[in-house]
């Protein structure tokens, strides 16, 4: 299925763009997390890859669904 | 009684007298204001200027939640907190936190859990801007 990627921070610059079409092959952001570390190894180094779902945070069972949006959230540090 | 919040993600200066001024309230026995500003180097490197970025409808949310939950716990009369996005330079304020509460101790304990909070939750990110490059700030181990 395809899903919508939104990308923030770090994750924009290994993504090289802020937003993507992923022919993603799985169906939970675990899966997702697998998928984006095999196509883009940098994303394993980071300290932490949070991902969001309608604006909150999603925990790795959350299942995707076709055309979801998800915002990749690298670790933040805001203040 | 209802909390006052007022939540905001701006690219223009901040202002701690806004801020100060949302909060303002004839039951307040004690306001804190936490300004979080630009410093100039980071572990001994000098820092030209900072860019934040924010995922605004998100962050706006999460620093909602933070809100409510010091409205909850340490029943807070007013809380405004303001943050900045694009670049910024020295010395400029990043992050205004402002809490009112009934005595003193509440707004203390409120503003340190809302900006430890903040920068656990809130999805804004920042880049230090080197004069030999730059770092998003936290990415890596």
């Amino acid at each position: 299925m395809n899903i919508r990627l939104v990308a923030f921070g770090i994750a924009k610059d290994i993504l090289r763009q802020r937003e993507m079409t992923l022919d993603f092959s799985g169906q939970s952001i675990f899966d997702l997390r697998q998928q984006l570390f095999s196509s883009y190894p940098e994303f394993a180094r980071l300290k932490t890859i949070s991902f969001a779902v309608h604006d909150s945070y999603q925990d790795d069972a959350f299942l995707l669904t076709e055309s979801d949006e998800v915002v990749l959230i690298p670790p933040v540090s805001g203040g | 009684m209802a909390c006052k919040i007022d939540i905001q993600v701006v690219e223009e200066e901040l202002s701690a007298a806004q801020c100060e001024a949302h909060v303002t309230d004839d039951g307040a026995g004690g306001t804190v204001v936490f300004i979080g500003t630009v410093r100039n180097q980071t572990q001994g490197k000098e820092v030209k200027r900072l860019e934040f970025e924010a995922y605004r409808p998100m962050a706006i949310k999460e620093m909602e939640k933070i809100a409510h939950h010091i409205a909850q716990v340490w029943d807070a009369i007013a809380i405004s907190m303001h943050h900045r996005v694009g670049v910024l330079q020295i010395q400029e304020a990043a992050v205004i936190i402002a809490v009112s509460t009934p005595h003193r101790v509440a707004a203390f304990a409120a503003c340190q859990y809302a900006i430890d909070t903040l920068k656990e939750t809130v999805p804004i990110w920042k880049k230090e801007i080197f004069s030999d490059g730059e770092i998003w700030v936290a990415a890596h181990p």
